[in-house]
């Protein structure tokens, strides 16, 4: 059985390589290569996978998954500039592809399915008309 | 596993209709949908393709080579368009199942051209609204 709880941050990001030209920046990642940066409101969806307690009912208590989420995540995320404040993204261009992978290497260690739920899939709006997948 | 999906929205008028079946049959069978002038819908589409992140770019792909592929293929097509008058539909009836196939048919050709070693196209969702969607599916690379 799966579970999902969402979140939401927001952030700026820049999808720029220093050591390439404006151009190819631009060639690249369109408009989100400006390196001042723009933000978005990005919603995180964290899917788990387990089978409800007997006696709880529960996968995982909802209340814990969203404490695991605000620490890990939305806490070192939410009002921040990714590239300048969020490591790896000062060396890793935090395209939504590295951001959801960034987000499952910071949850899964909580998640190691020794007796509890599994992580099953990271799900990263970066916007209305773009999401990510990730999962390992 | 990545997964990036981009949606899009576009809107068009079709009719339910089927020209091997009598009129009795086409009413029972699609109902208002027969209605003769047809009627609209505000269609989203969303488009996945799944592959290895280039570490180069953080990317499975760059978006506006997405974009162009579903553009050409399927957009300029239906855009503010009667689905009916489209080639694809001559003699097909334009259910949300059928523009499903349609789109993954189209997409799946040009996608070879266009991204012969790139991501694989791995998914079709139509929602022709907020209550029906149709999607077909593959298994991620």
């Amino acid at each position: 059985m799966y579970i999902t709880r969402t979140a939401e941050f927001s952030a700026s990001h820049a999808c720029y390589r220093p050591d390439w030209s404006g151009e190819r920046n631009r060639e690249v990642y369109g408009e989100s290569s400006n390196p001042r940066g723009h933000g978005h409101n990005y919603q995180l969806e964290v899917t788990l996978e387990g089978e409800p307690d007997p006696v709880t009912g529960m996968v995982l208590d909802l209340k814990e998954l969203k404490e695991i989420i605000h620490n890990e995540v939305i806490e070192p995320f939410d009002h921040r500039f990714l590239n300048h404040e969020v490591p790896p993204f000062d060396r890793v261009v935090p395209t939504p592809e590295n951001i959801a992978r960034e987000i499952w290497r910071r949850l899964s260690p909580r998640f190691n399915g020794s007796g509890g739920p599994r992580l099953a899939n990271i799900r990263l709006f970066e916007t209305a008309d773009l999401f990510v997948d990730y999962a390992e | 596993m990545t997964r990036v999906t981009r949606e899009y929205r576009f809107a068009a008028s079709h009719r339910l209709h089927s020209d091997l079946l009598p009129a009795a049959d086409n009413q029972r069978i699609f109902g208002k949908c027969n209605n003769p002038y047809g009627h609209g819908h505000d269609y989203v589409l969303q488009v996945s393709v799944s592959g290895p992140v280039d570490p180069d770019t953080g990317l499975v792909c760059r978006l506006a080579a997405i974009d162009a592929v579903v553009e050409q293929q399927v957009l300029r097509h239906v855009r503010d368009q009667d689905l009916n008058c489209w080639d694809e539909f001559a003699s097909l009836v334009p259910t949300t199942e059928n523009l499903a196939v349609v789109v993954r048919r189209r997409l799946s050709g040009a996608w070879q051209v266009a991204f012969p070693d790139g991501p694989g196209l791995c998914g079709v969702r139509i929602l022709e609204t907020k209550r029906n969607t149709v999607e077909w599916r593959l298994p991620c690379r």
